[in-house]
């Protein structure tokens, strides 16, 4: 990288790889659309799209990681990917943030303006605005969940998960490859069993607590969060998984690993949602 | 006065030279509409002093800029100073814009305060929004009880051109707000499907419908008169046609506006146990049909599809009465066919006798209101259904 | 993995012009900051003519009184796709495409940060553009609840908001990667000695557009994705009946979308400070309190979202707080307006096309902001949202803010970009037919809005049937003269005068150093700023 006649930047050559991923989401897109109204060609045209998106992102993913392993990132492009995976996790931030906003406005404003002014006695008949509420129109009952039992658990599931990774991490760094192994596998493995024990949460929840998608605003913004973070976590541990396998590879050096950084980093902010997510959704 | 100064300013900055004021003139061109209330006064004043203040700096900020343009060009030989810094001049034009903000401020403040503020009402009325007409309802003060439906009364001809625009186009209704002058009126505005906006210019009040929450907002008016607003806020196909008309009555021509419709409701109010014949039915049928759900599924019950779907020849018309019955009391979340539940146990029932052997139905069905009657009192089918699209989603 | 690394193993860095491919591939594949930046506005322009033609179809339902081209509910999804599109078609994106053409020649770099992203970024957006205006041909027509798709219209709409949902979700993915790559570009890939404060305007109107974007885009996403499971999933998030509320959608929406104005109008700001002192032959006046206004401006634009929803029924206090902070957008905003007529003060001034539309559009822009201001006073918005007056507001900072700035901009670097200078004939006849067509159109409607008449209406009281015939008539020559800007761009494009490196006698910049039109690889060596 101090070689003279190296480029001062890279600049890759011209790539196919983003218009395949720009037909994946096209079929993606217009499948989704068609598929939750009932046409038949919907769930074909996502998994087509998906299969492309698997490809692509296969296919770029590779070359990124050929070019990395060739030497052709120098430090300028290391600090660029630092950046922009700050960003990037900044971007996921907001996005969590309008659904915990969500939940923090209809918790302190519109339930109780549920029952504000005349909206009870002409409106919702006999209607307490009390957290949680599943609105006035629902008649069934429910039982929200509670924080002390799995949630609980997976709390202490994702913490553990964070130290193991970053003591995989401090196994890169001092060139112990077999600690880094098995951190990574560890941190994989809780992510599994983070996983496992949310689905066997939900399945609780509809068949045993009545506690659905549809019921009111609990139900959604219930499933919505830590649905979403659910999708996060499994996106991490995806990477994860991939990282490890560029471990068994041989990849990474003690000076020279970003990928692992930017992924460590993501399961971090993964990891923090769901502080958040215990506290505010499960907790309260 | 003032008006006049507006208008006259207004008048010069446009090109109205060019058209010829075909119409009469009316109230309100090119400026807020003639204020009615206290309230729709200091807005109209506050307008003045912005438009002025605005105007002023304008002017200043411009004449700078303009004489520049002028005096400071190439082609007569100035020369470029080189200065680009100076923290006493941008400290000034910091400083100096926060203290006339400040003084837009103020008034502001005190309007907000006095308009936010519905306490003492002598009459309450709540305002309901409907995909596409309002429905009122005098629930405190003198009129309690009074309730009605109030909508767009131009006919279809002037609208599609084939008759002369009537001087209220658009701005007239069938049965008219009635409310005494000089009186604190609360209004209470809902919705019952999307959410419309209760506006009337002249009084200063536009408040947002909002269905499942109620909002308030309240007006005095000092001048009896007629006066006219529209729904503001984007409430589907035709959010263009749901005016709002108001007549402010001296309090005796009000009392007696009361009385007639106390007496009119009472005419108007069926025996809810009465048996009704088929003929009965369908006569009454038609009116409701026409007055609540032509606007979608059209008089000649071809719907507008597929945004609309027709009733004539329709599964659901021609199927089991229950499924009927449901659709029409509950709506269906996520389409625009709302509730009607707002609607009498006999309306409803003549309604869905009517579609049910209506054009080219003729299922034969009579529902009575004591059937509706059954249906609404099973409180389970209250719940406004949830799963919404069809398809096969989730 | 690694395997497919060789495919493209070409011994040698950057070096491999001869294999790049050529025709339309050239144009898919693309890297090149330069090809990315011409085809943003290509595209952009497209969506321009086709928001336009929908803005022709209102206009032309609007001339007379009465109901005569088009149903109401197709009316309103002209009004709907028309917001939707120039917004995100039209806008948005020449925008992006001015920050690639010109950051990495503005700061010195080779190209951009991440560029086969940039090509991904960019090629998102047909695809965006295509579930959109597919929903014109779906059954029940295209969406009709208004470009905010406040729920609960939206949720009754037909299938075509989906397909608008998942545009927009697409949409915003290309939009949170291209800002990652202006900043990361702007941050890290500066020629040596170019420090934050030498940076020219426009990057730094750039950088911090990027970050409003990244930090709003997402939140857009979350809105549309509770409306999308609202109508398909069973959630009440707007519902009142499960608990929810309609509200909530505006909150979420607005807190995008007051941050989204601004997106639209600083990069226009800073191309505006780099036309003034060109031609005023003057540095810019007070740089470092452009800056600190433009971030001012930013930081605001965070905390003013409920302006939009003075009239749903929000407590007092709340009122206040919001009109308060947005009253005090004047502040930065008016420090950027007196720099410009500062920096104009004393300069020796030319007046060619880039500075014409500069200076129209300070005149323009002004008046609009001041509409803006008057909209932020709370009662009399009471008598103003919704109407017409909103309209003409808006129209006047995004039609002559953002869209003159963008035809000041192109003007301005065209040379640069083809090599050719521009008609300055039909320059000039493009800039008076565009600003006098421009106040036909929309001034009047400050009268129709005051006097009474809502916005998002196919039919309206025949008081009202004069000026809507004047703005009729306005929107007509409007978009022909836009015209002109075709012809002058095509026939520039074709050939004419060459044009120098230096373009313009007052110009400054590192752009100005490299050949007109500017060689397919710069600065692959950084340049060294003194
Ligand atoms: C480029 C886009 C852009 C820009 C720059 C602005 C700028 C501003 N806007 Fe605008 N606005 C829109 C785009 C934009 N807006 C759009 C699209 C809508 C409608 C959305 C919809 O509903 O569809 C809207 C709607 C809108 C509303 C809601 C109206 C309603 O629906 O009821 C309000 C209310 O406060 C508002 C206020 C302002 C203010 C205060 C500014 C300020 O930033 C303006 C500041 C500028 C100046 C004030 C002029 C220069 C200053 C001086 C010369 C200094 C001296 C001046 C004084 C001290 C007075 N805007
Ligand atoms: C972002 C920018 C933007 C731009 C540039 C414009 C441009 C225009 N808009 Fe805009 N408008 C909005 C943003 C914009 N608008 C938004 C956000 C709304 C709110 C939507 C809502 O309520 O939901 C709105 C709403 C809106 C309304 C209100 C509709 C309603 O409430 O029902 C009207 C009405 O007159 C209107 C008119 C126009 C006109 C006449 C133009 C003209 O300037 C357009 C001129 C351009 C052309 C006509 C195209 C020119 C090109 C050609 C003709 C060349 C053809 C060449 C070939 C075919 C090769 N617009
Ligand atoms: C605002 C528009 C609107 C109004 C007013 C309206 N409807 Fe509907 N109606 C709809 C829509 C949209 C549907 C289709 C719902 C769906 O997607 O299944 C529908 C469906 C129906 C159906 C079921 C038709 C079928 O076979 O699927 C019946 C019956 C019906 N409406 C009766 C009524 C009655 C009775 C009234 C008046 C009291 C009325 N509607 C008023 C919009 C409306
Ligand atoms: Cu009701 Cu618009
Ligand atoms: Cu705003």
């Amino acid at each position: 990288m101090s070689q003279s006649h190296a480029p001062y930047y890279f600049v890759p050559e011209p790539s196919r790889y983003p218009i395949f991923g720009s037909v994946a989401l096209l079929l993606m897109g217009m499948g989704a659309a068609c598929w939750m109204n009932g046409v038949n060609a919907g769930p074909y045209m996502v998994a087509g799209g998906f299969a492309i998106l698997i490809y692509m992102l296969f296919g770029w993913f590779g070359q990124v990681v050929g070019e990395s392993e060739g030497g052709k990132y120098n430090q300028r492009v290391d600090v660029s990917f630092r950046w922009s995976m700050g960003w990037f996790i900044f971007s996921e931030v907001m996005f969590f943030a309008a659904f915990f906003g969500a939940l923090f406005y209809v918790r302190v404003l519109s339930v109780p303006d549920l029952a504000g002014l005349e909206s009870r006695t002409l409106l919702w008949n006999g209607f307490t605005p009390a957290w949680p509420s599943a609105g006035p129109g629902f008649s069934e009952a429910f039982t929200p969940m509670g924080a002390w039992g799995i949630p609980a658990i997976n709390t202490l599931l994702l913490l553990t998960s964070g130290a193991t990774l970053t003591w995989a991490h401090w196994g890169l760094v001092n060139g112990n490859r077999g600690q880094l192994k098995l951190g990574l596998l560890l941190t994989i493995l809780l992510g599994a069993v983070f996983l496992c024990l949310q689905v066997y949460e939900y399945v609780h929840a509809y068949h045993e607590l009545n506690l659905k998608l549809t019921t009111g605003i609990y139900g959604s913004t219930f499933f919505m969060l830590t649905g979403f973070h659910g999708f996060h976590v499994t996106l991490g541990a995806t990477m994860l998984i991939v990282i490890l396998c560029r471990v068994m590879r041989g990849h990474f050096t003690a000076d020279h690993h970003f990928a692992f950084e930017a992924v460590a980093w993501y399961w971090h902010f993964v990891d923090v949602v769901w502080l958040g997510l215990f506290v505010v959704v499960y907790w309260l | 006065m003032r008006l006049r100064e507006g208008q006259s300013w207004a008048a010069g900055m446009t090109l109205m030279g060019a058209t010829q004021l075909a119409y009469a003139e009316v109230d309100g061109r090119y400026n807020l509409q003639t204020p009615a209330t206290g309230i729709a006064q200091q807005m109209y004043d506050m307008h003045t002093l912005m438009l002025w203040i605005c105007l002023i700096i304008f002017v200043l900020v411009f004449g700078v800029m303009f004489y520049s343009v002028f005096a400071h060009r190439k082609s007569r030989g100035a020369v470029a100073a080189q200065f680009h810094e100076s923290t006493t001049v941008e400290i000034l034009w910091t400083i100096i814009p926060v203290f006339i903000l400040l003084g837009m401020a103020w008034p502001a403040t005190k309007t907000i305060l006095e308009l936010k503020d519905t306490s003492n009402p002598d009459i309450t009325i709540k305002a309901t929004g409907y995909q596409w007409k309002w429905g009122y309802d005098y629930l405190k003060g003198q009129g309690e009880g009074v309730h009605f439906v109030s909508a767009l009364s131009t006919p279809r001809e002037q609208i599609e051109g084939k008759a002369p625009k009537g001087p209220n186009y658009l701005l007239e209704v069938d049965k008219p707000l009635v409310v005494p002058v000089g009186k604190k009126i609360r209004i209470l505005t809902t919705a019952n499907d999307v959410i419309h906006a209760w506006w009337v210019p002249a009084f200063g009040v536009k408040q947002d419908a909002i269905p499942g929450f109620i909002h308030d907002t309240w007006f005095r008016a000092d001048k009896e008169g007629v006066y006219r607003g529209n729904c503001a806020e984007l409430c589907g196909r035709d959010h263009g046609f749901m005016p709002i008309e108001v007549h402010v009555v001296s309090a005796e021509a009000y009392a007696a506006w009361v009385d007639e419709q106390k007496k009119l409701m009472a005419a108007a109010a069926d025996d809810p146990n009465k048996v009704w014949t088929m003929e009965e039915l369908k006569a009454r049928g038609e009116q409701v049909y026409s007055a609540n759900c032509a606007a979608c599924h059209q008089a000649n019950g071809k719907g507008l599809p597929p945004a609309f779907p027709a009733l004539d020849g329709s599964k659901i018309a021609n199927g089991p009465v229950g499924d009927h019955l449901n659709i029409v009391l509950n709506g269906k979340t996520g389409t625009s066919m709302a509730s009607f539940k707002q609607l009498s146990d006999t309306e409803i029932a003549a309604v869905i006798t009517y579609e049910r052997n209506a054009w080219g139905n003729a299922t034969g069905t009579v529902v009575q209101p004591a059937d509706v009657r059954t249906v609404r009192s099973n409180k389970t089918a209250a719940l406004p259904a949830q799963p919404v699209k069809s398809g096969h989603a989730g | 993995m690694s395997s497919i690394s060789h495919d493209h193993a070409h011994g040698h860095g950057h070096d491999d012009h001869g294999h790049h491919p050529t025709g339309l591939m050239r144009w898919i594949t693309t890297t090149n900051h330069k090809d990315i930046g011409t085809m943003y506005l290509i595209f952009a322009f497209t969506m321009f003519i086709v928001g336009g033609l929908l803005a022709w179809g209102i206009r032309a339902e609007l001339m007379y009184p009465g109901m005569q081209l088009w149903d109401p509910e197709r009316f309103n999804s002209f009004t709907t796709m028309h917001g939707l599109i120039m917004v995100f078609g039209a806008i948005m994106p020449a925008f992006v495409g001015f920050a690639n053409w010109q950051i990495p020649l503005m700061i010195g770099a080779s190209d951009m940060a991440f560029a086969r992203m940039n090509n991904w970024s960019f090629w998102l957006l047909p695809v965006a553009a295509i579930l959109l205006v597919t929903s014109f041909f779906l059954p029940g027509g295209a969406p009709a609840a208004g470009w905010t798709l406040y729920a609960p219209l939206s949720v009754q709409q037909g299938m075509s908001m989906d397909f608008t949902i998942f545009a927009i979700h697409i949409m915003g993915a290309s939009s949170i990667m291209g800002s990652i790559n202006i900043i990361v570009t702007i941050l890290n890939m500066r020629a040596p000695g170019m420090t934050l404060m030498k940076m020219p305007l426009f990057v730094w109107t750039w950088l911090i557009t990027a970050y409003l974007l990244i930090a709003v885009m997402p939140v857009l996403a979350g809105a549309v994705t509770m409306i999308l499971t609202d109508r398909h999933f069973g959630t009440s998030f707007f519902n009142a009946a499960g608990g929810g509320d309609p509200v909530l959608y505006q909150h979420v929406f607005c807190f995008f979308g007051h941050p989204e104005v601004y997106i639209m109008i600083l990069p226009a700001f800073g191309i505006i400070s780099q036309i003034i002192p060109t031609f005023a032959r003057k540095p810019l006046f007070g740089y470092a309190s452009m800056v600190y206004a433009t971030a001012s401006i930013a930081i605001l634009s965070f905390i003013v979202w409920a302006h939009h929803m003075f009239v749903v029924g929000m407590p007092a206090a709340g009122l206040l707080f919001f009109m308060y902070a947005t009253m005090l957008i004047a502040v930065p905003t008016g420090v950027k307006v007196f720099n410009w007529v500062a920096t104009m003060w004393r300069g020796s001034m030319t007046f060619e096309t880039p500075m014409l539309f500069a200076v129209g559009f300070i005149f323009v822009f002004t008046m609009g902001g001041f509409t803006g201001l008057i909209c932020a006073i709370m009662p009399i918005d009471i008598q103003i949202q919704d109407t017409y007056y909103v309209v003409a507001h808006f129209h006047y900072v995004l039609v002559a803010g953002s869209l003159f700035a963008l035809f000041a901009g192109t003007y301005y670097w065209l040379p640069k970009w083809t090599g050719h200078m521009y008609s300055e004939t039909l320059g000039k006849l493009h800039f008076w037919a565009s600003i006098i067509f421009f106040n036909i159109t929309f001034f009047p409607m400050h009268f129709l809005g005051l006097a009474g008449m809502p916005r998002r209406i196919p039919d309206y009281a025949t008081q009202f049937a004069d000026f809507n015939f004047i703005a009729s008539i306005g929107a007509f020559g409007f978009g022909l003269s836009q015209l002109i800007f075709l012809i002058a761009v095509v026939k520039c494009a074709k050939g004419g005068p060459k044009a120098t490196a230096q373009v313009w006698e007052g110009a400054d910049g590192l752009e100005w150093t490299v050949p007109s039109p500017a060689p397919y690889h710069t600065f692959e060596e950084p340049p060294h700023v003194k």
